[in-house]
């Protein structure tokens, strides 16, 4: 069969396979980016405004996370995980369930996200200036109006371009979910240069996709960017 | 000089009443006991050197920050305190600050907003009001301070004089009881000052209460109805502009006088 044959959407090419996997990747890869947004969010405000329990239980967290391989915290998270949801399950008098593998990819990966997320955001949150939050606490506004509607847009600007590291890590990190047998991106490209032996053409194929996610993601990330920053002084040349 | 006790034999009713306020930052006690009353349609202008207390004087007026000890009254309702001194009840506390307009040193303006955003905020998201109505309201205060055509700006393409202006608008935005101004023209380039001066005045003219730091003694000499000279954290003298700044009584205040003219 020729390349075109071979990538063809319908069999015997195996673009529809591609296509399937690249789906699953992108969902897994929104799931666990957003999930790790929320996490961080709440583990910044929490390393931030909490007290010293809240914020050493943070610390280990960001701590253990960022300190491990991804690998082995899929490995233990996947196994791990719905290991421990079934033991509980069972002692609980329920019946063993099965965790679907975009749920446990968006957790797992979400988890790994939100300790980075944590990172950034607070970083971002302690870089806007205090006279911000403190104009808003005199005209009364309630500290929950104030995060959403001052500090959280106010900081956008300065984590969009972290955030947009780790929405491109979220992407590629799909791919390491293969190890656990979940079908996305990667386990399909392997699944059809296995079968048809045309190994160059689907890593490609596949190396191509995942170019592309990212030009877009970068495109979209560099348009919300300039929204965000949209009150910004203008700049002169050298920063002066 | 708006009314003379003569002429208003009733007493105007209390906008703002500090009574014995204290206030450390750790082992420093930067305010020692201080009291002021500002009736309706008062002017009162704190003045004193560096650290003499009086921005933090202001700033505890609305609980920027909470005094260690002391009362706070605001338009005749007693701020609720627990024991430590800090306020018991929040709502009251974000009350109390939408009925104080506190203007800043550095203006504040949230850079995210155009400045009709920046004024109706507040009345729109916390207090409720209707949008068309507050950018109605919002239109016609940036009409007062010369920045109608303005509106759609966003804080940092304008002049620190023009950013003040708006900053005052904004506070007026929330129709409050009382405005507070902490130093607003001490961070603005000098040929920026007049223009936000003339606000001020405009305000204390139509009979606005006010408190007022400031570093500008001929302009707290004219708009005043009680000045309060402040020294390491206590009164040192008050009274009248024209006693004050005209036959002042301690040596300390003469000693800031001839430093600043």
């Amino acid at each position: 069969m020729d390349t075109l044959g071979l990538l063809a959407l319908s069999p015997p090419g195996w673009g529809g396979t591609l296509l399937v996997g690249l789906w699953a990747s992108i969902r897994i890869a929104v799931g666990a980016f957003g999930l790790g947004l929320a996490i961080g969010l709440a583990g910044a405000y929490g390393k931030i405004y909490g007290g010293p329990v809240l914020r050493d239980c943070l610390a280990v967290y960001t701590t253990v996370v960022r300190a491990l391989p991804e690998l082995i915290l899929i490995l233990l998270l996947y196994f791990g995980l719905t290991d421990l949801v079934n033991k509980l399950m069972l002692a609980s008098g329920y019946g063993r369930i099965q965790i679907s593998g975009v749920t446990a990819g968006v957790l797992v990966l979400g988890v790994v996200q939100g300790a980075y997320a944590t990172e950034v955001l607070r970083g971002a949150i302690l870089a806007v200036p205090s006279g911000q939050i403190e104009a808003a606490r005199a005209m009364g506004m309630p500290a929950g109006k104030i995060a959403r509607r001052i500090t959280i847009p106010t900081m956008l600007g300065l984590a969009l371009p972290g955030l947009s590291n780790l929405w491109l890590i979220a992407t590629k990190d799909t791919a390491l979910l293969a190890i656990v047998g979940f079908n996305e991106l990667t386990l399909a490209t392997r699944q059809a240069a296995g079968t048809t032996k045309a190994f160059f053409t689907f890593f490609i194929a596949a190396g191509v996709i995942y170019l592309v996610i990212s030009m877009l993601s970068t495109w979209g990330f560099a348009r919300l960017e300039a929204w965000a920053r949209r009150g910004d002084p203008p700049r002169t040349a050298g920063g002066g | 000089m708006k009314d003379t006790a003569q002429a208003n034999p009733a007493p105007r009713p209390e906008a703002i009443r500090v009574e014995a306020l204290r206030k450390s930052f750790g082992p420093h006690e930067v305010l020692k006991g201080v009291s002021i009353t500002a009736r309706e349609g008062d002017v009162v202008t704190l003045i004193g050197g560096s650290g003499s207390g009086k921005s933090t004087l202001l700033r505890c007026v609305n609980f920027l920050e909470t005094p260690s000890s002391g009362r706070i009254v605001i338009g005749g309702e007693e701020v609720r305190c627990r024991p430590d001194g800090t306020p018991a009840d929040r709502r009251q506390i974000e009350r109390i600050r939408q009925s104080l307009g506190m203007v800043f040193q550095s203006f504040n303006l949230w850079t995210h907003k155009t400045v009709l955003e920046n004024l109706i905020e507040v009345p729109v998201h916390v207090l409720g009001l209707p949008k068309d109505e507050a950018v109605g309201r919002a239109r016609k205060l940036l009409d007062r301070v010369g920045l109608k055509e303005k509106e759609s700006a966003y804080p940092a393409f304008l002049s620190g004089g023009q950013q003040q202006r708006a900053a005052i608008a904004r506070a007026l935005c929330m129709q409050p009881r009382a405005m507070l101004f902490d130093e607003p023209t001490s961070a603005l380039d000098p040929e920026l000052v007049g223009e936000v001066l003339a606000v001020i005045r405009s305000l204390a003219d139509e009979g606005r209460t006010m408190l007022l730091v400031t570093h500008e003694m001929k302009f707290a000499r004219e708009v005043s109805d009680h000045v309060v000279y402040l020294y390491n954290g206590v009164i040192e003298e008050e009274g009248p502009p024209e006693r004050l700044f005209g036959a002042p009584q301690s040596a300390r205040l003469k000693q800031f006088l001839k430093s600043v003219s």
